[in-house]
């Protein structure tokens, strides 16, 4: 399906869809952006539901060749979450970007995409 | 371990074939899926291989060419000109009658039924855990276990009860996190030399409590339950029980629905002690004091 693999960091955008801990203006504009600059991205509902089923594709990420920035919520919680899931992450290759307490735009810029218009207007 | 078997995965492919989403209807689409718990990936012209194993729904505009894909349990749909909430529906059809976990079950109690539940268990810091099994010793509900190689691990994170995290107050070392919590450091944000302090002060005031804080649960439960027999009055005795365990709730953070529903004083004696006796073992096998 893919036409070429290439080795820049892959990104992956979680949603908190089971909690309200995440501004919600922060997360949808964060999604947009990253919707917007039309590269591609991996988005989760929430890491927290996928480490408790230990989902594979979590370890599948933590080996990305590349490395790998996470837009979530705190690196600290980030790490346990995917250590929680046998798939620990690399301490060298991995950013993580705070949308509990960063600005969209501070986020955004961390993972190259431009600032996109909210999701939620229409 | 969650039994919910998993979502199929969703993968907007934009790539050599397909017409890409304007970015405004790219996002709604997004939002929508994610929102009902599916996981999405945007595979464009350079994405690497996005199918890791599962079920995958391949969705994009095909321009009514949809692309051969390989792979049993792999479908394609064509979302050309279709609504995000089209889109949704058509995703939800390739699902089926296959289980999953939905963001809805945030604001409803957790279901065992239909496998619904709000995401909310202990994360072990493992930088700053030290494995004293304290919080093993403290847990009722089995949430904790210990690995092959006796360190401690979240075993059962569906046992634990939504919103409580009265582990993390016990824990000398401010190692659990609960990161849908709504105040650091328990929400896993930075750790200050002063919650490391305030962390030791509700050990000790559990101990002021009775050393123990479900022998003091136990003690109070006794305490209530000769009264009932004393005054034969349901009510009273209901009454008695909650006032004595909001003392409990307060130095423990643990909401108060987790304390009424705790099991018979007998029961809880029985889950302690075996609790303290599989920590104790973990903490023998790695060669520390008890």
């Amino acid at each position: 399906m893919s036409d070429s693999s290439d080795a820049s960091p892959r990104i992956l955008y979680c949603r908190c869809a089971y909690a309200q801990v995440v501004p919600a203006d922060v997360k949808d504009a964060v999604l947009a952006g990253l919707a917007a600059a039309g590269t591609s991205f991996e988005a989760v509902p929430d890491l927290c539901e996928m480490a408790a089923r230990r989902d594979p594709h979590l370890a599948e990420l933590a080996r990305a060749a590349g490395g790998l920035t996470i837009a979530a919520c705190w690196p600290r919680a980030v790490r346990g979450l995917f250590a929680l899931a046998d798939a620990p992450l690399p301490e060298q290759g991995v950013t993580i970007l705070n949308m509990r307490t960063d600005a969209a735009d501070t986020v955004l810029a961390g993972l190259g995409a431009p600032l996109g218009k909210a999701v939620s207007e229409r | 371990m969650i039994a919910t078997p998993l979502p199929p995965r969703v993968v907007l492919y934009e790539g050599r074939g397909a017409v890409p989403l304007a970015p405004a209807d790219r996002g709604r689409l997004f939002a929508a899926l994610l929102d009902r718990g599916y996981a999405v990936t945007l595979a464009g012209a350079n994405a690497a291989d996005a199918t890791v194993g599962g079920t995958i729904v391949v969705i994009g505009c095909f321009g009514g060419s949809p692309p051969e894909v390989a792979g049993a349990d792999v479908s394609v749909c064509d979302i050309s000109g279709r609504s995000a909430d089209d889109v949704v529906e058509s995703v939800e059809a390739a699902r089926g009658e296959r289980r999953m976990n939905r963001p809805e079950a945030a604001r409803a109690p957790t279901d065992r039924a239909t496998d619904t539940w709000k995401p909310w268990f202990p994360v072990i810091d493992p930088a700053r855990c030290t494995n004293c099994m304290q919080c093993l010793s403290f847990c009722l509900f089995d949430v904790y276990g210990v690995s092959p190689d006796n360190t401690l691990r979240v075993e059962n994170p569906a046992n634990c009860k939504v919103n409580c995290p009265a582990c993390s107050r016990v824990c000398p070392d401010v190692a659990i996190m609960f990161p849908k919590y709504h105040a650091g450091p328990i929400d896993g944000g930075p750790v200050s030399e002063a919650d490391v302090s305030r962390e030791k002060m509700k050990v000790d005031i559990s101990a002021l409590l009775g050393g123990d804080i479900y022998a003091k649960l136990r003690e109070r439960s006794a305490d209530a339950k000769a009264r009932f027999s004393r005054e034969r009055s349901a009510d009273q005795a209901l009454a008695e029980r909650r006032r004595c365990l909001t003392k409990l709730a307060e130095a423990a953070a643990i909401p108060r629905e987790v304390l009424d529903a705790l099991p018979s004083p007998e029961e809880i004696r029985r889950r302690a002690d075996e609790a303290a006796a599989r920590a104790a073992a973990a903490r023998a096998a790695a060669g520390k004091p008890a």
